[in-house]
Formats: C-alpha cells, sequence, structure tokens
C-alpha cells in the first residue's frame, strides 16, 4: 500500500484518500511549439522501474495539490514537497541519493 | 414560505453505537487567505470565534469553526442563525479577497454517540484513518472518505464523535454508519 503524507495539511493517508495527478514537472508546450514538441508533452511520458515524481492531489482531504517522489518497484515514497516548485527541492534529491546512489529521472539526477 | 427539513428528519439507530442524523445544522463555508493581515479579526468580529490551526476544530457556544484545508473552514452555528451570520460576515470581510457561502441545506450532519473504543471501531471501519487514542483526539478535525464519498469527522468528547457528509449521500453515509454499528460486528481493536 502506498502511504502518503500531504504536505498541505499534514495528514499522513494511504493512497485510496488521494488521487494521482500524472507526471511531474512537465512543461507545457503549447501555441508555437513544433509539432513534435507538442506529442512529446501530450505522449511522451517516462515509464521508470524505480524513482519517479508524480502529481497527486489529496482529494477527500483538504483539496490540495502536491508533487511525490516515490519509487515505482517499492511504493517506497521518499519525500512530498509543494506542487508551486518546476522542479523537486534540493532535500528531496538528497533523500533520494541516500536510498537509491546515481538514481536519474529525466534532467534531474 | 417552505419549511425546512433536514436530510433523514433526525432518524436514528441503536447498535453498538446510537446513529443519529442531527437535524438541521447551520453550516457556512468560508474561504479566504489566513495569511492576509486582519482575515482572522473580521473572522473574529463576526463570528466571536478564532480561526482554529491545522486539523483542528474550536467550539464555543453554540458556535465551531472547523479547518477544511489552508485556505477554508466550515462555520457551524444553529440552523436559523446562519442567514445572519452569512451577512455578518460579508459585511465583516469587505474588500478583501473571500467566499461566504450558506450551505446549510447542501450537508447533513450524523452523531455518534456510545463507548469510545467502539466508537472509535465503528469509525475505523468506514475511513482510513488511524483512531488510536494516542493519534486521534477531540478537538482534531478530519477531512476523508468514508467508504465511497468524502465526509468529515471530529470528537466532540471521548465517546462523541459528528459526522459530516453532502446530503445527497446522507442515506448511504447513515446506511454505512448503521451496517459498521450492527450488532455482533464488534472486533474490539481498541479496547484496552
Amino acid at each position: 500500500m502506498l502511504i502518503l503524507e500531504c504536505p498541505c495539511c499534514g495528514v499522513r493517508g494511504e493512497e485510496t484518500e488521494f488521487h494521482g495527478g500524472g507526471e511531474a514537472h512537465i512543461k507545457r508546450s503549447g501555441p508555437g511549439s513544433s509539432d513534435e514538441a507538442f506529442h512529446d508533452y501530450l505522449f511522451a511520458k517516462e515509464n521508470p522501474r524505480g524513482v519517479h515524481f508524480e502529481r497527486w492531489r489529496h482529494v477527500y482531504g483538504c483539496g490540495k495539490w502536491f508533487h511525490a517522489a516515490r519509487c515505482t518497484q517499492t511504493l517506497e515514497v521518499f519525500g512530498t514537497y509543494s506542487a508551486q516548485t518546476t522542479e523537486p527541492p534540493q532535500d528531496i534529491k538528497d533523500k533520494i541519493s541516500a536510498r537509491r546512489p546515481g538514481w536519474t529521472w529525466r534532467e534531474f539526477a | 414560505m417552505s419549511e425546512a427539513q433536514s436530510a433523514l428528519r433526525g432518524t436514528w439507530h441503536k447498535g453498538l453505537v446510537t446513529v443519529a442524523e442531527a437535524g438541521l445544522q447551520g453550516m457556512i463555508t468560508l474561504r479566504g487567505q489566513t495569511g492576509e493581515a486582519g482575515f482572522a479579526d473580521a473572522v473574529k468580529q463576526a463570528t466571536g470565534l478564532d480561526l482554529p490551526d491545522t486539523r483542528t476544530i474550536v467550539a464555543a457556544d453554540k458556535r465551531a469553526i472547523a479547518w477544511m484545508s489552508p485556505d477554508e473552514w466550515l462555520l457551524m452555528c444553529p440552523y436559523e442563525d446562519a442567514h445572519d451570520m452569512v451577512a455578518g460576515l460579508r459585511a465583516a470581510l469587505a474588500g478583501r479577497h473571500h467566499l461566504v457561502e450558506n450551505v446549510s441545506d447542501a450537508r447533513a450532519m450524523f452523531t455518534l454517540d456510545g463507548d469510545d473504543a467502539t466508537l472509535r471501531e465503528v469509525l475505523a471501519k468506514l475511513a482510513p484513518v488511524d483512531l488510536h487514542p494516542e493519534r486521534f483526539g477531540p478537538g482534531e478535525m478530519r477531512r476523508t472518505r468514508f467508504a465511497q464519498v468524502p465526509g468529515a469527522f471530529w470528537l466532540t468528547a471521548p465517546g462523541a464523535a459528528r459526522v459530516v457528509c453532502f446530503r445527497s449521500v446522507a442515506q448511504y453515509m447513515y446506511d454505512l454508519l448503521c451496517v459498521a454499528s450492527s450488532e455482533g460486528s464488534a472486533v474490539g481493536y481498541f479496547k484496552p
């Protein structure tokens, strides 16, 4: 079972109280971008076995969005952090490095 | 003028705990920016209550205000006072970013009374919440899921809880609570 802690209200709840919102830190490619960039924005997603960054919403609780860094293989959650950021904070990256040395995910490592 | 009716008109059931629909209850949704200077004072002026800390509920007299999210609170008062309370809040918050709405008729409230350990068990059967007495006590507000519907609950005292949900799922919530508290279904998990 996936146990997440909402950084907005501090509730530590199990997966069914939350709702997944797909991959995190996606850069929007809209009007004016190339077809290839728009295609990748819409369809090309990471599908890793291991470290992954996702958006989640505390849908049955405070209703707020947040980010989660977790392992898709073990369901270990490295940490959750604010939705108002375009990249994982350093302390989250440090926690992942301590548990999964040498990890990479898109441009982050 | 139509006569206001609560969702289940005070239906009650006695099983492991007593489940009762609480009848008409004034409820007001308040949204705003908690960090904004003067916001809490304006709410205090209009309601007589301090804004609660994260995940808590403060009650005084017949009023209570509960934390719902970082920018949302649920204000409870007698049903007949809700209209004036909304007007008072709107006047006090004029010129600020805010939302005040009377949601009394859009919600249902249930009271649960009984032995504390058994009551915790009834709630724990339905909601994915750690209800151990050391982890959840009176004064804490918890928005969560009851089986398939959203709801919120708090303990007013040991052995007494209140549950609020949307009015449209009041019958479902009542049925859930009755089944979870049906005779012979005790597990004894929280028994000392």
